[in-house]
């Protein structure tokens, strides 16, 4: 799949490579480049995932890197469901209600 | 201009000045003093100007609700006559779901007064949505840096989700792979683009907290006819816990005990790429509450006006497994969804609650916006999937931040950890003693009684016991 110019896009650029990257920083984060991701509108004619781009943000600023996502969405969710959350909501509620029938003071 | 790490780290001090629109050196004293107080009356409006600016932003007065139902249940694990009424400032209804609306909403009326065109925050947590929503209003174009993915492309599902609401906004985000280089970036940007630096911890940012304190006092007035006697706190950066106490203190309510409260993370290095994603909060911790507190001035600006151990009166840590079970407590008992993170303080309130006289008041004093990537069930389900155990037990013997989240059995689980005021007034003096600082003059000791809210008395003692240690 191709994306056009104008398409909303996503780029990855690194920022420093891995040797040029602060001291004092653990030896496992020190190993990697410090990259970041940004979307923006595709400045090229069209380009392919993978390809070396120019973006437009929306703010205005033109921004250069590897085309990673054509229309990126948003993925992240509620998760699942969670067995051992759900019990001690429903311990909770049933903890509550005996307090009611029991009658205690509302202090 | 060269771009380098080390160049641009080298230019801070200029890029700081004109990002931020002050200049710190005017306060500055002699030695290691600093003149707090008139940075704070100098630089940001006082505490009336500041409400008036949060109205007509949309930002401010939101409901303070006794927590009826958790306080009755608090009361039947209590030994009898104990459990205070627990209150909970709702600031989840604020515009953007979150208290750092009052922060942005100072900074961006600075940022629009000043003529800047834009403004840039550096920050994973609820403050980018409160500077892109303040920003938006005020026609000001924003950039929030956040630090997202580890350098497997794997994002936090509640930075993700912080990022879709600055996006929706209409700011740019910038993601970012793990590391401290958030801050030279930020450096960079500032310098690219000429816009304002809209800090967490500059004058403005600290001053539009203090609303919160003074209205919990005269909402307690006015609710109760009492002021409150304690007020708990999420801490992590300080801004949080040094505004709202400035603000009580402002508003009379000079009794009211301060607690901060922190998720136990311990063991988890905040700059690891692996130990990125095994933490499922990432704010409101000890990797940023414990470092704020004793070191607040190694922050973004040349001097932090949050200051948290000016006001602090204990400190308690509590762990991730009972943060998700307030939550789930708070939806359950008082149909309130909010948080996790903000919940911090409300797990250590149930906690602390139950050891005070019944007819003591506590305030939580915030709740956030929860959601997609924020609820318990996304963060659970995200921890499992990065191998992280799930279980229910005791927190305090089982919990291990990293490999286990504990979800207490029983309510009466509810506990705490305290941090001894004085180990951090010992950090804080030894960073000192470590720098080479070996005597303090009659200012200094004074400076430090106010950084330390201890006598000085208490500081020499540690001071001398450091230096036969060290």
């Amino acid at each position: 799949m191709k994306a056009v110019k104008g398409q909303w896009v996503q780029i990855l650029a690194e920022v420093l490579s891995p040797s040029n990257r602060a001291e004092n920083i653990p030896e496992d984060t020190k190993k990697v480049p410090y990259v970041m991701r940004v979307k923006g509108y595709l400045e090229d004619s069209e380009a392919s995932i993978g390809d070396a781009v120019t973006i437009k943000t929306v703010i205005g600023r033109r921004l250069d890197g590897e085309l990673i996502q054509i229309e990126p969405s948003y993925t992240h969710d509620f998760g699942s469901h969670v067995p051992e959350l759900s019990d001690a909501g429903q311990m909770i509620s049933a903890l509550y209600r005996s307090l009611k029938e029991e009658g205690h003071s509302d202090g | 201009m060269d771009k380098s790490y080390r160049a641009v780290m080298s230019r801070k001090n200029e890029i700081m000045k004109s990002s931020v629109g002050i200049d710190y050196s005017e306060f500055e004293r002699d030695g290691i003093v600093f003149d707090y107080e008139e940075l704070m009356t100098k630089t940001a409006p006082d505490i009336s100007e500041v409400a008036e600016i949060q109205k007509e932003a949309g930002v401010g007065c939101t409901p303070l609700v006794e927590l009826k139902n958790i306080s009755r249940l608090v009361r039947s694990h209590a030994k009898k006559g104990h459990g205070a009424h627990i209150f909970v400032k709702d600031e989840a209804a604020s515009l953007s779901g979150s208290f750092k609306d009052r922060r942005a909403s100072l900074s961006m009326y600075v940022a629009k007064d000043r003529g800047f065109d834009g403004v840039i925050a550096a920050t994973s947590g609820n403050y980018g949505a409160a500077v892109a929503s303040q920003a938006a209003r005020r026609g000001l174009k924003c950039i929030v840096l956040q630090e997202t993915f580890d350098s497997r492309g794997m994002g936090q599902p509640e930075i993700l989700e912080k990022g879709r609401a600055c996006e929706s906004y209409g700011a740019e985000v910038i993601q970012l792979s793990v590391g401290p280089e958030l801050f030279y970036y930020l450096l960079r940007l500032l310098e690219e683009t000429g816009f304002f630096n809209a800090s967490l911890y500059t004058p403005y940012g600290i001053a539009g907290v203090e609303t919160l304190g003074t209205e919990i006092v005269n909402q307690c007035r006015e609710q109760l006819g009492r002021d409150p006697d304690h007020v708990v706190v999420t801490h992590a950066g300080g801004g949080n816990l040094t505004g709202t106490s400035r603000g009580l203190k402002k508003a009379g309510a000079d009794k009211c005990k301060i607690i901060a409260a922190s998720v136990e993370l311990t063991g988890l290095h905040m700059a690891s790429d692996t130990d990125f994603n095994k933490k499922s909060f990432t704010t409101g911790h000890t990797g940023f509450g414990v470092p704020f507190a004793v070191a607040p001035d190694r922050s973004d600006v040349p001097r932090n006006a949050a200051r948290p151990l000016r006001y602090m009166d204990k400190y308690v840590l509590v762990t991730q497994g009972e943060v998700f079970f307030a939550t789930e407590i708070l939806a359950r008992l008082e149909g309130m969804q909010r948080g996790p993170a903000g919940n911090t303080s409300l797990a250590a309130a149930i906690a602390l609650a139950r050891e005070l006289p019944e007819d003591e008041v506590m305030v939580v004093q915030e709740t956030e916006y929860t959601g997609a990537g924020k609820a318990p069930s996304a963060q659970l389900t995200f921890a499992k999937n990065q191998g992280i155990e799930v279980m229910r037990g005791d927190p305090r013997k089982l919990d291990s931040p990293g490999e286990r989240i504990v979800i207490p059995q029983d309510f009466s689980q509810f506990s705490y950890k305290e941090i001894p005021m004085n180990r951090l007034r010992t950090s804080y003096l030894k960073r000192l003693l470590t720098e080479g600082k070996e005597s303090f003059t009659d200012q200094e000791m004074q400076f430090l009684s106010e950084e330390l809210h201890t006598d000085s008395w208490t500081i020499k003692r540690i001071i001398e016991e450091e230096s036969r240690n060290g």
